[in-house]
């Protein structure tokens, strides 16, 4: 696969790993947050913290747009499907996410028509397809995905498409980063910045973090020579002492990101005072609602949503495993309560979240073993 | 070696398309209900096919049913997956089918011409896998109540000298080999469900696995210590209920594993792993390890075996998990499917 | 976030302008072009894409760039260390930015 395999090369992985370690320094621990969810599951795929040094921690950030998502807001999402001649569509990703009577997917064994898309053009084919239906598409994501919700939106309008609604629960990635920094137990040195979102939003969204916290971000690509290859440009800024914004993801991400995406979110969607986001509490600023231009595509318009908070158990420290401040093994309901099948907490509930990332691909592994299967130099 | 495996109940209120999808669901509802409910105080693990002796003949027994949909895709279609399947699972479990029986339940309304196809390429697919089919039954139900038709198979079948399969016998050092190429039937029926938009030349790698099988039994029989043919939850759920069974580890090297662009390409676009993929046309062997590469060069001299590849082999730790490795080093723990494999987005 | 993948353009559609036939390994599907510039595409192009729009266009120029730039990585460092070792000092060689 091409701009794929190449990234996976063993050689050119070698070379990267082995610059780490001539550039770590022995006497120091590096504490690195990945915002992305998409770095979260990559890191794990691939292996790549067996390929660190033991003193390079990887801490996972909040970038999982499903994980964030609160209970409340599934719920919400399906009481509408609830109504009569409604088709739920949703990503995959969300199907098995659990309200508080059940997952989509358990909605959908009760007899709710409830369909996996993998675009949100697919749902307003289902309604163009279906004019005696209304379809509701349950957006989620962060700007990676509004902007193909957005164009989709005007393309409803234009067509003139009645039948067709969004239940949008986009959100900011900004806001998610400044909440970690400003958490007083934080200890992150740098940034692993999100190369997917960074193509819509560009890198300069990111200069506060370096200019005003001081710490080093590197927009990363996500196959593991880009992963590396950003730890490497991490330690040489640490190394100098330095702190900048830089696009490791070059071939992808343009520095000023993609204004036709932008313009699209611009035109459809607005900032919410405030959203809440699982684990982290009220964050302002940090969500978009569609525009009352669009309010007749509007699902929580068109329909009344109960707007129920469900907070989760105490004893769930999610926030504290998102802020980087506990791993997933600490919090005293991983492994028992809360597993990727039976989700407690956020972090459980999507496999990108650190804890379902944790548990799938780890948390087996002794110790012994990894000495056993040796480590590529 | 087998754990004394923890007691599981079955606490679901309702059965879901997850409990069908032959990852953990499944086996929570096998284990939890069907189990202590049917198959009594039997601490057995619970295999494809049942090994019975009755009056000192010793024969094999096993039931499937085929509920897939659409009922024909590039490949095949639901009969041929059907006799396919019931081979396979004998071929397997170490026995040579002799007869199927089979049933039909079939939708009011569904047009003759369709089942007429059916029941032909159901034939065909007999005669090409050497069984006979010997019986059967037919149902139909109302319209809306089978998706056009349901086919469930008995197939009984003689053990295959000098075979001892179980998980019991697997020991730490024994190599895993892989028939060939896997993915292709599960991304098959992906795409050719249209619900997703793609398009790709795949087929399905519906076949019957028995001549490799026999080949391999003739060539190394006493070094084999199981197989299982990979069907719903893919490769990784099969080798999760080995390791989980035998309680102990099962160690791949990813790379080596076959798969091809076309379903590499799919699944990297939906965000699945080919290793949950159903397959109805590959088998996966354990073996002692002195006679792998005598395995190997069996399968690859037998028609349909040229793809056959060394994949991985048995440790201790860590025990009843699958880990993967990949060609520079990482690792990670291959676990068995959830539920469905469901595309995602992030 | 998430998952994006490199995808060629194997099929434009003049009446149609944001629609266009990308291929991954012989896995085709139509994707909206809509959030790229109009007309900025043509076939054999290189673009990103995430449910099912594109999102970049990828640069080939910057892609094998950063491949040559790993590949020579310890390449330098080994350069310098061959010079030291016949005594020239470190401050006479210059490094490339």
């Amino acid at each position: 696969m091409k701009f794929v395999d190449e990234f996976r090369e063993p050689a050119v992985i070698s070379k990267a790993t082995a610059e780490i370690r001539r550039l770590a320094d022995p006497g120091r621990t590096y504490r690195f947050m990945e915002v992305c969810g998409g770095h979260t599951h990559a890191i794990y795929r691939f292996g790549l913290k067996d390929l660190l040094p033991a003193n390079i921690d990887l801490v996972h950030g909040p970038g999982c747009p499903v994980c964030v998502l609160p209970m409340g807001r599934i719920d919400d999402g399906l009481s509408i499907a609830k109504n009569a001649d409604v088709i739920f569509t949703a990503f995959g990703d969300m199907m098995r996410v659990p309200g508080r009577n059940g997952s989509p997917l358990e909605h959908k064994a009760r007899g709710m028509d409830v369909r996996i898309v993998y675009s949100p053009s697919d749902a307003l084919k289902i309604a163009r397809n279906n004019p005696a239906k209304h379809v509701v598409f349950f957006a989620i994501g962060f700007e990676t995905t509004a902007p193909s919700t957005a164009l989709t939106l005007m393309r409803a309008k234009a067509e003139g498409l009645r039948n067709f609604s969004v239940f949008c629960n986009h959100v900011t990635i900004i806001p998610a980063i400044r909440a970690i920094l400003d958490s007083p137990d934080m200890r992150i040195d740098a940034f692993i910045g999100p190369g997917h979102v960074s193509t819509v939003i560009g890198c300069r969204p990111y200069e506060w973090i370096a200019r005003n916290e001081g710490k080093p971000i590197v927009v990363s690509g996500f196959e593991p020579v880009d992963v590396l290859q950003s730890i490497v440009m991490l330690l040489e800024q640490l190394k100098a002492k330095e702190a900048k914004v830089e696009n490791q993801y070059k071939r992808v991400v343009p520095w000023e990101g993609n204004r036709a995406a932008l313009k699209a979110m611009a035109e459809v969607f607005e900032l919410r005072a405030y959203f809440e986001w699982r684990g982290m509490g009220f964050i302002s600023q940090s969500a978009l609602r569609i525009r009352d231009s669009y309010a007749e595509w509007d699902s929580e318009r068109r329909f009344q949503v109960p707007g129920v908070r469900v907070t989760d158990p105490k004893a769930a420290q999610c926030g504290e495993v998102l802020k980087g401040v506990l791993k997933p093994v600490q919090c005293k309901l991983f492994g028992k309560e809360c597993t990727p099948e039976r989700p407690v907490g956020a972090l459980m509930v999507s496999s990108e979240g650190s804890c379902a990332a944790y548990y799938n691909y780890e948390h087996r592994k002794r110790e012994a073993f990894t000495k056993e299967v040796g480590v590529a130099v | 070696m087998s754990a004394v495996l923890p007691k599981i109940r079955f606490r679901d209120l309702q059965i879901e398309m997850a409990h069908g999808a032959g990852g953990k669901a499944s086996r929570r509802l096998i284990e939890g209900l069907f189990a202590p409910l049917l198959f009594g105080s039997s601490t057995a693990p619970l295999g494809d096919a049942a090994h019975l002796n009755i009056n000192g003949t010793r024969i094999a027994i096993t039931t499937d049913s085929f509920v897939v949909k659409p009922l024909t895709f590039p490949g095949g279609s639901i009969g041929e997956l059907a006799v396919n399947g019931t081979v396979n699972d004998l071929a397997v479990s170490g026995a040579r089918a002799e007869a199927l029986v089979v049933t039909y339940v079939l939708e009011e309304g569904l047009p003759t011409e369709i089942l007429e196809a059916e029941v032909r390429a159901m034939g065909n697919a007999a005669t090409r896998a050497g069984v006979a089919i010997s019986g059967g039954d037919t149902k139909v139900v109302e319209h809306g109540k089978a998706d056009r038709m349901y086919i469930t198979t008995a197939g009984i079948g003689r053990l295959i000298p000098g075979l001892t399969i179980s998980p019991e016998s697997v020991r730490p050092g024994d190599k895993v080999l892989l028939s060939g190429p896997i993915g292709d039937h599960g991304i098959t029926i992906l795409l050719a469900r249209g619900e997703l938009d793609l398009e790709g030349e795949i087929c399905s790698d519906t076949r019957s696995v028995l001549p490799l099988v026999e080949a391999l039994s003739r060539a190394v029989g006493p070094a084999i210590r199981w197989m299982r043919d990979p069907t719903r939850g893919g490769v990784a759920t099969s080798l999760n209920e080995l390791a989980r069974d035998a309680n102990l580890s099962v160690f791949l090297w990813e790379d080596r594993i076959p798969v091809r662009d076309t379903v590499r390409g799919a699944c990297e676009l939906l965000g699945l792993d080919p290793l949950h993929i159903a397959n109805e046309g590959q088998f996966l062997v354990v073996l002692a390890p002195e006679y792998a590469d005598a395995a190997l060069e069996t399968l690859r001299n037998t028609p349909g075996g040229h793809e056959a590849v060394l994949i991985g082999e048995i440790r201790e730790q860590p025990a009843a998990a699958v880990l993967g490795a990949n060609s520079y080093g990482g690792t990670r723990v291959i676990d068995m499917l959830v539920g469905d494999p469901l595309p995602r987005i992030c | 976030m998430c998952l994006a993948i490199p995808a060629k353009i194997v099929e434009l559609f003049p009446d149609e302008t944001s629609r266009a036939l990308v291929e991954v390994v012989g896995v085709r599907r139509h994707i909206d072009t809509g959030l790229l510039e109009e007309n900025s595409l043509n076939t054999g192009d290189w673009v990103l894409i995430h449910v099912g729009f594109a999102m970049s266009k990828i640069s080939e120029d910057d892609a094998l760039d950063q491949i040559r730039m790993l590949t020579m990585l310890g390449e330098h460092e080994a350069a310098v260390q061959e010079v030291t070792g016949y005594g020239l000092s470190e401050a006479g060689i210059s490094s490339d930015p």
